[in-house]
């Protein structure tokens, strides 16, 4: 007898297990049961589950019964026709969704070809097998494993046309890529998707060579021409949201241009972009410091307000202001009110983006590089037909990765865009590599893709055949312009004295406990001490007690709060950190006494 | 020639002159016994660190750097008996901590001459692991009605560990008094209780108790793999009891070894130990092609055995022996060490490195060592 369990519950026995299956799926197809059910037999641990509960991934796959499959010609005119749906297929039996468990007991077909008796179900397509973004890479099927999820790892950060109404909306983090174009080659996925409605790349130009050494360790060379030209061209949008809050006692917030007498005014030039309403006008090119909103809050403390305080009831400055490294245009102001009725002020900052060295492009297999030069076009070699590529990409990146359909997409790219037509590329169904080779060489050019080019400093032509053709290329949305940071002097900490952290904090870069160790290592003590600078403080000691002093500015004399001014009292240099743990010890009731001695 | 070594004594460790004297060539003229002498002290002069050269913190970052690469926990020995040994990270974690009880106690065994040629290889090694009664069990079975108990030994097992029964019932008699061990015709042991009114229960419990009761072998050795080394076979055993097998008669006392530190110490010393850690160490990074220079490490094995007994480095080992209080709370365990030194009322002389780093004060190490030696007033 096997047991019998129905979403884990156990709840009864059969005889023959392989017959009960039969019959449920039988009974599923008939739609006797919900098409979500789904039942197996374990003969590992003799038990039937069967499942009905949600969260089981489930996939649609076509049902083969003695070899044959079940859907038909009929069916596929009938579908073209529009006179049934994919959800008849489902109902007539055709189209069975399978689970994990499920799968455990059927025997998949790939192709419709290699179909024989013992067959349970047949792919709907090869490339079902893949995820959304993996059936994005063309020829994804001579790629390595690794790097087709990489590639489409990185797909997910490629700018393009995220959505049409963008002028309309206050999206956080957005970035626009200027002429975003439908990929010369695509897959199936890319048509079922619509992806000419939204893309996220360009189709430009890569020759395969080395160019001067600046492409080395996956850096890339760009055509300066083409980025003249508008290639990889965006701008990027951000919001900066202010809200109208209300206080208790009637209280409010309210955005107009501060008084002069508001408790933290900057300075009338920070504020010249303000119209009277309080808010900046569209199309002022502002930067770092400029305020953008103008806002003032009520004072913080209401209480001892009034009795003493004869000035009238100073208000807060609050406004809204660009930071460190910030600057753009401002794009689009909007005034409206939120769910509590508070009033909302968004101003939609915009600023364009065009390629620099350290900005991010990959194509479509994972093999993302970073700029590092962009070379005048005059520069750029040339083909015999004086074509120049936009991107020289290094051949170093190929052997060691393996991704054969980067290759095969330039090749398969350049003849697409000679003979001004798509190629499919879908992974497991694309077009013949040896067929694109011969229509490459029926249109006048190398069968196996590469061309004489010639140097543009010299016009030498390289002994090498170039292999040069046309890609799908990605630009990412790391860009250096939000990522650039240094820092020589700048704001510190309030607690420790030590230099704040982070980019948008103007911050400083950690010199580190294993960095430290590098210098004690050296044996420079001197340059380790001058690093660790930067919270250096000048204390006074009481000698007597061996306490931190105190130093009054207006006498110019230091004295001890315990021994008085007879004490003597000695100013040393030490970190502000270190004089910090000292408080706090004194504060655990632990008494550190410094005995003093001369430095020499 | 012993003139000429002469002028190096007391320059040079006494080892190294040995070692001149053992390896010159047997014809050698007295003047290229003196180039050689010369050869030897330079290149030991500039072999030694420099005064305030960091050697410790050098060596820290000498093995961990390497240490950052090291992959696979375990290797398996090849063969029938499956000794799975600790290695690679986890296992320098274990010496370096001076950990008590390690994972995987192990023992090389190297043999007498004879034996060494692989005579009675198989016999020796069967005969040094720990066996217990259960082996030996063909029956046991109870009968009730009698109140008796009998066991059926396997006959082969005991000749293969140079047993006989009656030898078996002695140490089971010894090891369970109140019972009487009986060898029977048939061989068999016949077991009674030898209290007034014996309790089926006592019997019962005997039953499961006897199983465990150690026969022959070396306590503590679970499992013996005889392997090839070079020339010579060894045997190498999982679970260690030096003391025990020093005493077998086929033994290499000189080189026979356990990986436990503390067993060595216990036997040898200290200096022993100090010698296992560094062999220890080494053979873990060696089985994972990790390079560093001994010195590194014999420095680490010397700052664990300094104190004359091996401590790990932790809070417990030798960061506790740290003079500074200030160094000790910047390690593990801050309020601890800060609060005990306020109830002593400890001093910090501020000598060691952490502290003037934590001050912003200059370390006395490298270029920051060097001061005046004439007061300035």
């Amino acid at each position: 007898m096997t047991d019998v369990f129905l979403d884990n519950k156990f709840v009864g026995t059969v005889k023959n297990p392989e017959d009960f299956i039969e019959r449920i799926i039988s009974e599923r197809r008939m739609g006797k049961l919900p098409i979500t059910l789904n039942a197996h037999y374990n003969n590992n641990t003799d038990e039937v589950r069967i499942e009905i509960c949600g969260g089981r991934s489930v996939r649609p796959l076509i049902v083969v019964n003695d070899g044959k499959s079940l859907l038909t010609e009929k069916h596929i005119q009938q579908l073209e026709k529009n006179e049934i749906t994919w959800s008849d297929l489902v109902k007539q039996g055709v189209i069975d969704y399978l689970d994990s468990g499920e799968e455990e007991n059927a025997f998949v077909a790939f192709t419709e070809e290699e179909l024989i008796g013992e067959h349970t179900h047949l792919e709907v397509s090869p490339l079902g097998i893949v995820g959304l973004t993996t059936a994005l890479v063309p020829f994804g099927n001579y790629n390595h494993g690794v790097r087709l999820s990489q590639g489409s790892k990185n797909q997910k950060q490629a700018i393009g046309f995220y959505i049409a109404n963008f002028f309309n909306r206050m999206d956080m983090d957005v970035n626009l890529l200027h002429y975003p174009q439908y990929p010369v080659v695509d897959t199936l996925m890319h048509r079922t998707l619509d992806y000419d409605k939204h893309p996220s790349g360009q189709n430009i130009v890569v020759a395969v060579m080395s160019y001067q050494g600046y492409n080395m360790e996956d850096s890339i060379v760009l055509n300066k021409g083409s980025v003249d030209r508008g290639m990889g061209r965006s701008t990027y949008y951000r919001p900066a949201i202010s809200e109208e809050l209300r206080y208790s006692g009637g209280l409010i917030d309210e955005v107009s241009v501060p008084d002069k007498e508001v408790k933290g005014y900057r300075s009338e030039y920070d504020y010249r972009f303000l119209e009277d309403d309080g808010i900046i006008y569209p199309e002022a090119v502002v930067q770092e410091g400029d305020v953008i909103i103008g806002k003032t809050s009520p004072p913080r403390f209401l209480s001892s307000l009034d009795e003493y305080n004869l000035t009238t009831s100073s208000r807060r400055e609050s406004s809204m202001a660009l930071k460190h490294g910030e600057r753009g245009v401002v794009d689009f102001v909007t005034l409206t009110e939120n769910s509590e009725g508070n009033r909302l002020v968004q101003v939609r900052l915009r600023s364009q983006r065009t390629p620099e060295i350290g900005d991010k492009f990959t194509s479509r297999h994972g093999q993302k590089g970073v700029i590092s030069i962009l070379v005048p076009e005059e520069d750029i070699p040339f083909t015999a037909s004086g074509i120049r590529p936009d991107i020289i990409f290094s051949p170093h990146g190929i052997p060691s990765r393996m991704t054969m359909a980067h290759m095969i997409e330039l090749l398969a790219g350049k003849t697409g865009a000679l003979s001004g037509r798509r190629v499919n590329g879908t992974i497991f169904d694309s077009e013949n590599e040896d067929d694109l080779r011969k229509e490459l060489l029926g249109m006048g050019f190398m069968e196996n893709g590469t061309e004489t080019m010639y140097n543009g400093i010299t016009g030498e032509r390289y002994k090498a055949k170039i292999y040069i053709g046309n890609m799908y290329y990605l630009k990412l949305k790391h860009m250096v312009a939000n990522k650039i940071h240094s820092r020589a002097r700048g704001p510190i900490q309030l607690l420790t004295r030590q230099p704040t952290e982070g980019r948008a904090n103007e911050g400083g870069l950690r010199l580190g406990e294993m960095e430290k160790d590098t210098f004690i290592a050296h044996g420079t003590a001197l340059l380790l001490k001058e690093r660790f600078d930067s919270d250096k403080t000048i204390v006074p000691v009481c000698e007597e007690c061996g306490l931190i002093a105190i130093y009054d500015d207006r006498r110019e004399t230091s004295f001890c709060p315990i021994c008085g001014e007879k004490a003597e009292v000695s100013n040393i240099e030490i970190s502000y950190a270190f004089k910090l743990i000292l408080d706090e010890l004194k504060s655990l009731t632990v008494y550190p006494k410094m005995k003093l001695e001369g430095k020499y | 020639m012993a003139d000429l070594f002469r002028p190096y004594r007391g320059k040079m460790p006494e080892k190294i002159l040995e070692d001149i004297k053992e390896n010159l060539p047997p014809k050698c003229s007295t003047a290229k016994v003196k180039k050689i002498l010369g050869a030897v002290y330079q290149e030991y002069n500039r072999s030694l660190s420099q005064p305030g050269e960091s050697v410790g913190l050098v060596g820290a970052e000498s093995i961990g750097e390497p240490g950052t690469q090291m992959t696979l926990n375990t290797f398996h020995f090849a063969g029938v008996s499956e000794l799975n040994v600790t290695t690679g990270l986890p296992r320098l974690i274990e010496i370096l901590d001076g950990r008590k009880n390690i994972n995987t106690k192990m023992m090389e065994i190297y043999l007498k001459k004879p034996y060494s040629k692989g005579k009675d290889l198989k016999k020796i090694a069967e005969r040094m692991k720990e066996t217990k009664l259960e082996v030996f069990l063909d029956e046991i079975s109870i009968n009730i009605a009698n109140l008796q108990m009998i066991i059926l030994l396997n006959k082969k097992k005991l000749k293969n560990a140079d047993l006989k029964e009656d030898k078996v019932a002695k140490i089971l008699a010894k090891s369970f008094k109140g019972f009487k061990f009986k060898l029977q015709k048939d061989e068999s042991l016949l077991v009674t209780s030898s209290s007034k009114d014996p309790a089926l229960n006592e019997i019962y419990k005997l039953k499961e108790k006897i199983k465990g009761t150690f026969i022959s072998g070396i306590k503590g050795v679970t499992q013996v793999l005889p392997i090839k080394g070079g020339e010579e076979y060894i045997i190498v055993t999982a679970g260690t009891n030096l003391k025990e097998m020093l005493k077998q008669e086929y033994i290499d006392i000189t080189r026979t070894v356990s990986n436990d530190l503390f067993e060595i110490q216990a036997l040898f010393g200290v200096e022993a130990a100090r010698q296992v850690i560094i062999n220890e160490v080494l053979k873990v990074l060696d089985a994972q092609g990790i390079n560093i220079d001994i010195r590194h490490i014999m420095l680490v094995a010397d700052a664990m055995s300094m104190s004359g007994k091996v401590m790990g480095i932790n809070r417990y080992g030798i960061v506790k022996e740290k003079p500074s209080v200030l160094a000790r709370a910047s390690f593990e365990t801050p309020i601890k060490h800060i609060i005990n030194a306020a109830l002593t009322g400890e001093v910090d002389y501020l000598n060691s490195v952490i502290e003037n780093v934590m001050m912003n004060q200059l370390v006395p190490v490298g270029t920051g060592l060097p001061g005046l030696v004439t007061k300035v007033k």
